[in-house]
């Protein structure tokens, strides 16, 4: 597929680092050529420099044969007028812009229609991030939780600690010791190393990463088989209120205690006047031991390091440990560094570019995806398909999991039946019964179903997306 | 020459004041009544004046400047009386020449504080001559101005500014200052209009409801009657009374606002209003309680509809009486009193503090109390979702300085003058938030005529400063504003 790249930015950069290992020809355009030399020399993808929004610069980024603009600038004006020249002036077949303002959805799809923007699909990588750290207020103990078909279904990556349940137990065992709470173990990393062929046998060492898929109202007894249930979220604070923590403070003010700390003065009385006067919004630096102590970061049940600065967030989190916080989280940008960190002193180190890939890849992928997520920095992928067609149009439908022939490794976990009626269309979300199958290996996988498949190595992620894509000549 | 040019315009301003004779005159013909010569006399001599200064200074004519503003607010509010009480004097048999100042300045400032006994055997075109100046008065002559003559200019939101209540005047709700000045007027008439019909259909004359509809809406509280609202004793026309001083009792720009908007959330949703009517609300539940539980009333009922008007009479500032409440116990007029100085909105037509004053005070205080434990925590003053700047506190802050200064020096004046503690802090305190009616010699139940001349000349500088806020009159006692 032939991609532009609208800005190399961070988002744009990880955008074109996992498409170009995926084969596609990747162009980047931006408007500092030291920027594009750069990432030429790391990636092999052509850099264009220059204005955008420009047709001649388009042009010269080949934007004529096209499959794909992504417009990730860091403005909302330059993205928007992007898409309407790649769709006016080239005829682009699909555009997606990256906005950080929630205005121009809201005000109803007009504005981005072809009419309008021309936007077909709009990324918020913000919202991403939010969302993301949302889910680890909510479940502290995970180190990722991942919704699919609509928020019925999580992926949850938690790490085994000895003192849960199934720890030092084989899968097998599972039914037996966490009854009424059906899932399925997807993966097991042990010491960064994928766990090889998972089968009753396997055991669940202390230490382990492991990926279960369950429906979502279980995933409390997921955590608490795998490890001991820590007390829930209380009292909150966030270092740095950019757009993030703005919004994940606005976000969670009602249900938590929110000390959110800015350097900037000007910021800090923005961000006053937007949150609730609940939260105590404090000027200071987040590395200051003593505006930490003063601000009982002992007390903290999670201490959030959400600034643009990747040693800060990672000298704050250290700290905050040391001074006696319960769990502490940092976004970290560069791959290296959250390498380095993550499951160290700093409990989790959140990568935002990889939010955002999840939700960029499931408007990149073939067939019928309907969520992508990207795992362990882009190393795994779990995707939610729906079958479309039936067993002589595709080769999941009316077949038995273990007939359809995933890649090694490759894993289906779950079904969700019962979003669609029989002719494809959606079910209104009020009369939809659907319903949550966990998958074994006999069973059956209907039409209209959404299939959620964990693929531990992202070059298989091609042979998974030809698995849900429908073919006429299709013949077994 | 800045005094000139500023002479200039008051000359406008009184050309323009001589036109509002129109009405009294019109009344005075047609009911052929005692006061037809000295209305026609005091119009003629009003239109003479102001034509002779507008003429005499027509040279020095220019835009004004900032600081001329002020001195032309300053010096309209306190010569327009002057013309305003000449027909009262001329009419009212032994009435003073002070008396008449105040009663002009009176109705002129919407406080309703009389110093006249015997209303009810005045020329109805006296009566409809005070109340009418009170409607004029009460949302101000300068806005009439600049909504209605050109010539202020680019000076007029200089005045307008001036002249409104309120901490914040920056806001423009329409682009050009005449535009917005004519809403608010348009506003004011609507209600106006809402509140005479409603006074007529709950059981008054047609010349009644007009009265009291202009005595309404300004907040201001004259009545053509001594017995004021006594004089109809029904629940009906209580009600409506209530439900307009409430009404008139909220920032006029936010019913510009909602119509614009076609939306009434404009109103519930604002900061000051929900404080508004929650003050009142609760005062009403606490005060018709304690009457109740005191055994001045046998009912709850009847506790609560005498509680429920004097409450809003006087704590919007309007002063109306339909019962001598100066023989309840005295905490409840006391703290009705008390609600007077600071319940209305800015913006309305009320007098005081200011609701929006007080909301920010109470901020700014609890952010003080907070940040002795978090001493890096940054907690601005939010209004409406919009920080609100330091400059605007400090002047809110400076503004509760001088208002505390002008109640004790005042209240000192009087005292030294040789009136009573209750009559004295309560005359200044009624006076300064164009309340009316006091306690003690200047209760409900009695008027301002006992007062000597310097006591009425106090109390009429009181109603003044309380108009126009203080600020604008007291920057004209700087030396700073003097100097070239």
């Amino acid at each position: 597929m032939k991609v532009l790249i609208l800005g190399a930015g961070r988002v744009g950069e990880s955008v074109a680092e996992s498409l170009v290992s995926e084969r596609n020809d990747i162009t980047v355009i931006d408007t500092d050529p030291a920027r594009l030399r750069a990432l030429q020399e790391r990636l092999d993808l052509r850099g264009v420099a220059g204005n955008g929004i420009q047709p001649s610069v388009l042009r010269d980024a080949g934007a004529e044969d096209a499959d794909m603009l992504i417009a990730c600038a860091p403005q909302d004006e330059t993205n928007l007028v992007a898409c309407k020249v790649a769709h006016e002036v080239f005829n682009i077949p699909t555009t997606i812009a990256r906005l950080r303002s929630p205005e121009f959805d809201h005000e109803g799809s007009e504005l981005l229609s072809k009419k309008g923007f021309a936007v077909d699909h709009v990324i918020h990588p913000e919202q991403s991030v939010t969302a993301y750290i949302r889910k680890l207020i909510e479940y502290p103990e995970a180190l990722q939780v991942l919704e699919f078909a609509h928020g019925l279904v999580s992926l949850i990556a938690v790490r085994a600690v000895a003192g849960g349940p199934l720890v030092r137990h084989s899968l097998a065992e599972i039914p037996q010791l966490v009854p009424g709470a059906e899932m399925r173990i997807v993966a097991i990393y042990r010491q960064d190393k994928v766990v090889p062929r998972l089968d009753g046998a396997t055991r669940i060492e202390p230490g382990d990463e492991v990926f279960v898929l369950a429906a979502t109202e279980h995933i409390r007894a997921v955590l608490g088989a795998l490890r001991k249930m820590d007390r829930p979220v209380k009292r909150i604070m966030v270092a740095g209120g950019g757009r993030v923590g703005l919004r994940l403070a606005r976000e969670v003010a009602s249900q938590y205690r929110v000390k959110i700390i800015e350097q900037q003065r000007a910021r800090c009385e923005y961000l006053a006047t937007q949150l609730p006067a609940d939260v105590l919004v404090l000027q200071g630096d987040s590395t200051d031991e003593d505006l930490l102590g003063d601000e009982n970061v002992q007390d903290m049940d999670l201490f959030l390091a959400l600034t643009s600065d990747d040693e800060d967030n990672i000298m704050a989190c250290l700290l905050a440990k040391r001074l006696g916080a319960r769990r502490v989280l940092a976004v970290i940008n560069r791959q290296a560094y959250a390498d380095l960190v993550q499951g160290t002193q700093i409990d989790i180190a959140i990568s935002p570019s990889h939010a955002v890939i999840g939700e960029l890849l499931t408007h990149v992928r073939r067939g019928d995806v309907e969520a992508v997520h990207s795992l362990r920095r882009g190393a795994a992928e779990a995707l939610e398909g729906i079958v479309r067609g039936d067993a002589k149009t595709c080769r999941m439908a009316g077949r038995r999991i273990d007939e359809i022939g995933l890649p090694e490794g490759a894993q289906v976990g779950a079904l969700v039946r019962g979003l669609h009626l029989a002719d494809g269309s959606e079910v209104e979300p009020e009369f939809a019964k659907p319903r949550v199958i966990i998958a074994h290996h006999d069973t059956v996988v209907q039409p209209h179903d959404h299939v959620i498949v964990f693929v531990p190595r992202r070059r298989m992620v091609r042979e998974v997306e030809k698995l849900f894509q429908v073919s006429a000549t299709f013949m077994f | 020459m800045g005094a000139l040019a500023v002479i200039a315009l008051i000359g406008r301003m009184v050309v323009m004041f001589a036109l509002l004779y129109l009405v009294p005159i019109a009344f005075a013909v047609f009911e052929h009544d005692a006061a037809e010569k000295p209305f026609l006399l005091s119009g003629a001599a009003t239109l003479t004046v102001g034509l002779a200064m507008s003429l005499a200074t027509r040279r020095f004519r220019r835009e004004l400047q900032p600081r001329d503003g002020f001195l032309l607010v300053g010096l309209t509010w306190a010569v327009l009386p002057v013309f305003g009480a000449l027909p009262l004097w001329l009419a009212v048999p032994g009435l003073s020449l002070t008396d008449a100042y105040f009663e002009a300045t009176s109705a002129f400032t919407a406080t309703g504080a009389t110093a006249i006994t015997g209303l009810d055997r005045l020329p109805l075109s006296v009566n409809v001559w005070r109340c009418f100046m009170m409607f004029v008065g009460g949302l101000g002559i300068i806005a009439l101005a600049v909504a209605i003559l050109p010539v202020l200019g680019v000076g007029g939101s200089q005045l307008f500014k001036a002249e409104t209540a309120g901490p914040m005047k920056d806001q423009k709700f329409t682009p050009r200052i005449a535009d917005t000045a004519r809403a608010i007027w348009v506003t004011y008439g609507t209600l106006a209009m809402a509140c005479m019909l409603a006074y007529r259909a709950a059981g008054m004359s047609w010349v009644d409801a007009f009265l009291h509809m202009c005595t309404t809406v300004s907040l201001g509280g004259f009545s053509r009657y001594d017995a004021s609202f006594g004089h109809w004793n029904s629940p009906q026309v209580e009600a409506v009374a209530i439900v307009f001083m409430l009404l008139a009792g909220v920032n006029l720009v936010l019913y510009f606002v909602a119509w614009r908007a076609r939306s009434l959330a404009v109103l519930w949703r604002n900061a000051e209003v929900q404080a508004f009517v929650g003050a009142l609300a609760g005062s009403i539940a606490l005060i018709s309680g304690y009457l109740w539980l005191n055994g001045a009333y046998a009912g709850y009922p009847e506790a609560l509809r005498h509680t429920a008007f004097h409450v809003v009479s006087i704590a919007t500032t309007t002063g109306y009486a339909a019962y001598d409440y100066a023989q309840w116990p005295l905490f409840a007029p006391l703290l009705m009193i008390l609600l007077g100085c600071f319940v209305t909105c800015a913006g309305s037509t009320g007098g005081g503090i200011k609701m929006v004053r007080m909301l920010l005070l109470l901020q700014q205080s609890r952010r003080e109390l907070a940040r002795i434990i978090h001493p890096s925590a940054v907690m601005p003053v939010v209004l409406g979702g919009m920080a609100v700047s330091e400059r605007v506190m400090s002047s809110v802050i400076a503004f509760m300085m001088m208002y505390g200064a002008t109640l004790v020096s005042l209240t000192m004046l009087l005292l030294f003058s040789g009136l009573d503690v209750v009559t004295a802090f309560t005359a200044v305190i009624a006076c300064v938030n164009n309340i009316g009616p006091g306690l003690g010699e200047v209760g409900p139940a009695v008027n301002y005529g006992s007062l000597s001349d310097f006591q009425t000349w106090v109390c009429s500088l009181a109603m003044l400063l309380g108009r126009l806020e203080l600020l604008s009159v007291l920057v004209l006692l700087t030396p700073t504003f003097w100097r070239r």
